[in-house]
């Protein structure tokens, strides 16, 4: 009689097999973060970090207004962070140099990064960056103020009922150990 | 045959010898085990049920009068955690250690000592769950799915959450590595695969998709945790981290996840349906083939939980079309379940009604699933009742009711004895009206913009949200009354004849007496 259910080695067999299964999917997890960054890299997705160029056929609509706002903030850790200026009339395809001002109001060397945030969401996609403070991190000594650039261009491709947008800056700190931001 | 006895036997001992509570703490039989699964898995439902009721008595005015909205974003948290890992999940579980070893003709589970343990975490793991509310700052808040950064940014509840997650995913691990070796390894002679009952190969796929899916949700949780504490900066957006990605990690799990919460009912429904009609299931094989495809298609529609994050049109229509094409193997299942109907003698018990009433909810849950996969319509409804409506449409009038149904037709063969079929007929009844009471109106409720997680809500809402409270109130009351149809079945139910159900015709039915004997099957049976 062929019993198949009384096999207690095949049984562990298959156990390591299946836990080597599931070591190797926890290692999949992981892995999917260097996946995801370079997925990204690749298909130009979440480009935070990287100047843009402006292409050669950028033109001025020169008809056309817009608001621009500018916001900054610092989240968590004490330094002062302002925009020199706190808004602009532009027209689109125009590039525009805006300064920023953060001082440390701390005893201590203090590494932070700032994030952008736009509104609308969808700016990102016409906004063209030549230049940010935002593109590496910044370190401050005690008690130092600095004065960065950004400087950049809003694509005339911005659909036409937009008339305001918002470009937001947040600093964070860098967590400690983390001294390299990744690109 | 030696074999067989020597194996079987190493294991039987050390049960017979202690008693008491000693007995339920080192029992490696898979009987006894399935039993504390389902008690557990009833216990946390209970407490979930109650974080639910908290969370509907706060919304049944608009105005904030018992939950301040700390500790109601709580309740969601543990509410939604509770029932996943803590009632849907485990039951099933219970199930799989009744009934697989039944169906297949095996002795035991393949790994009866692992199999104690994997039930052992589980008490470990929801102690730590609960227990997170009496910490200072309280249970973790940011929702069931942890999303970064309030996950990053939580006190020690989180903290308890996260160790309270991997040890969940250890036992579901441990639990599905047996499940699929038992499956695989220890069927009687004659039980090819392509004859192994609907719910064997339901849990087969489903214990698959766990051991595939599990361990990437345990990274993920690890790397919230060094994200915490370690200075690693896996989703902080400061530290070069993404917060996004967090969430196609978690639904790379996630939706997978929904899908180990759904196929198992698949496979009651399928035993269920055709005993009460008196029929073989129809196209068996094609239920077979659909169930593999919808967990192979499960893996690769994640990001439709993610239209709203930030997406390429050709993401959004990727994950979109896939997401849609998820309902053709799900429609091939339900055509077959209402073929197997057609020209049957069908009679009503309980367990029937239950799975009658799984495949019309479910069915309405599944097209609300299409709707919210439409990108434009998502746009509107994401983050909006409408979801909240979608899913306990096909999680608790789906996965739920299946448990149910399962419950009632296999009592009288784990106890010998027949709940109360009047009873049992009143708590599906009430069960369906008050879950449509509470659910049903909750489709308006989003679609006209009321987002969830949220304690309070304009007025424009009040009318549909009492309504949906005093249905949750009612839904909530008759569970009660399922636990009492149970006791009383259990401590003195009439006697079960060996055969209940007429229609049933799968090994634990044709091969064992009624109650099934503490050992079963140590001789496998042959099927022909
Ligand atoms: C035809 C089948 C299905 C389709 C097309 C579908 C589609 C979707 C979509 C597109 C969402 C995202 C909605 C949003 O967040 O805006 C969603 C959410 C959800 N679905 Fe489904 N679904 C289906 C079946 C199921 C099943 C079988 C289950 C579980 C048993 C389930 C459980 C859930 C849950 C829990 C969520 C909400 C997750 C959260 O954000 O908390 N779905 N579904
Ligand atoms: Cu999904």
């Amino acid at each position: 009689m062929g019993m198949i259910n009384s096999n207690p080695k095949a049984n562990v067999l298959m156990l390591k097999k299946l836990f080597i299964f599931t070591l190797i999917m926890f290692a999949f997890g992981y892995a999917l973060v260097p996946f995801y960054e370079k997925f990204c890299e690749v298909t130009g997705i979440n480009n935070l970090l990287n100047p843009d160029v402006l292409s050669k056929d950028n033109w001025v609509d020169e008809e056309r207004w817009l608001a621009v706002e500018f916001d900054a903030n610092a989240r968590g850790l004490p330094w002062s962070f302002k925009s020199l200026q706190t808004n602009a009339r532009i027209h689109p395809g125009e590039p525009i140099t805006v300064m920023y001002e953060i001082t440390n109001n701390s005893d201590r060397e203090i590494a932070g990064q700032a994030i952008p945030s736009y509104s609308p969401r969808y700016l990102e996609k016409h906004l063209k960056k030549l230049e940010c403070f935002c593109f590496t991190k910044q370190v401050l000594k005690p008690k130092e103020t600095r004065q960065m650039p950004v400087q950049f261009v809003i694509d005339p491709s911005l659909p036409v009922e937009i008339n305001t947008v918002t470009i937001s800056y947040t600093f964070f700190e860098l967590p400690e150990g983390v001294n390299v931001i990744k690109k | 045959m030696a074999a067989v006895h020597g194996d079987a036997h190493g294991h039987e001992h050390d049960d017979h010898h202690p008693s008491g509570i000693m007995r339920w703490i080192t029992t490696t039989n898979h009987k006894d085990i399935g039993t504390m699964y389902l008690w557990f898995s009833f216990a946390m439902f209970l407490v979930g049920g109650t974080l639910a009721m908290g969370i509907r008595a706060e919304l049944f005015q608009p105005g904030i009068q018992i939950l301040e909205p700390e500790l109601f974003n709580q309740f969601t948290t543990l509410h939604g955690l509770i029932m996943v890992f803590g009632a849907i999940m485990p039951a099933f579980v219970g199930f799989a250690n009744w009934q697989v070893p039944l169906m297949i003709g095996a002795p035991d589970m393949a790994f009866a000592r692992m199999n104690n343990w994997s039930f052992w975490l589980l008490p470990v793991a929801a102690t730590l769950l609960v227990s997170s509310f009496f910490v200072p700052g309280g249970a973790a808040a940011g929702g069931w799915t942890f999303y970064p950064p309030l996950s990053t940014q939580g006190g020690l509840g989180v903290d308890l959450m996260i160790f309270s997650v991997h040890i969940l995913g250890a036992s579901s691990i441990m639990g599905s590595i047996n499940i699929i070796t038992t499956i695989l390894n220890m069927r009687a002679p004659g039980m090819t695969l392509m004859k192994m009952p609907m719910f064997v190969w339901t849990w087969l796929i489903t214990a698959y998709l766990l051991v595939l899916v599990m361990p990437v949700l345990a990274g993920v949780v690890t790397m919230l945790l060094t994200d915490r504490h370690f200075g690693t900066s896996f989703f902080n957006a400061a530290g070069g981290g993404d917060p996004v990605m967090f969430q196609h990690i978690f639904w790379f799990f996630g939706h997978p996840e929904v899908y180990i919460m759904i196929l198992p009912s698949f496979g009651i429904v399928s035993e269920v349906i055709p005993t009460f009609s008196r029929k073989p299931l129809f196209g068996y094989s094609s239920m077979v083939y659909a169930t593999a495809s919808i967990a192979i298609l499960s893996c690769v529609v994640w990001a439709h939980h993610m239209f709203t994050a930030g997406m390429p049109t050709v993401g959004q229509l990727f994950f979109m079309y896939a997401t849609m094409l998820i309902a053709v193997p799900t429609g091939v299942k339900v055509f077959n379940w209402t073929a197997t109907m057609w020209r049957g003698s069908m009679s009503f018990e309980t367990p029937m009604l239950f799975a009658i009433g799984f495949i019309f909810l479910f069915v309405i849950g599944g097209f609300s699933g299409v709707i919210c996969a439409i990108v434009p319509i998502d746009i509107q409804v994401q983050d909006t009742y409408y979801v909240i409506a979608h899913f306990h449409y096909v999680l608790v009038s789906g996965s739920l009711f299946a448990l149910f149904a399962g419950a009632y037709y296999w009592i009288p063969k784990w106890t010998g004895r027949m709940y109360n079929e009047t009873l049992g007929k009143w708590h599906f009844w009430l069960s369906m009206f008050f879950f449509n009471l509470t659910f049903f109106v909750q489709h308006f409720l989003g679609l006209a913009g009321m987002p969830r997680r949220i304690p309070d809500y304009n007025l424009q809402f009040a009318d549909f949200n009492m309504i949906s409270s005093i249905g949750a109130f009612g839904f909530g009351l008759t569970q009660l009354l399922f636990l009492y149809i149970m006791i009383s079945c259990i401590r003195s139910g009439e006697k079960a004849p060996q055969m209940p159900w007429d229609g049933a015709t799968t090994l634990e039915w044709t091969h064992l007496p009624t109650p099934a004997p503490y050992h079963s099957f140590e001789k496998p049976p042959i099927v022909k």
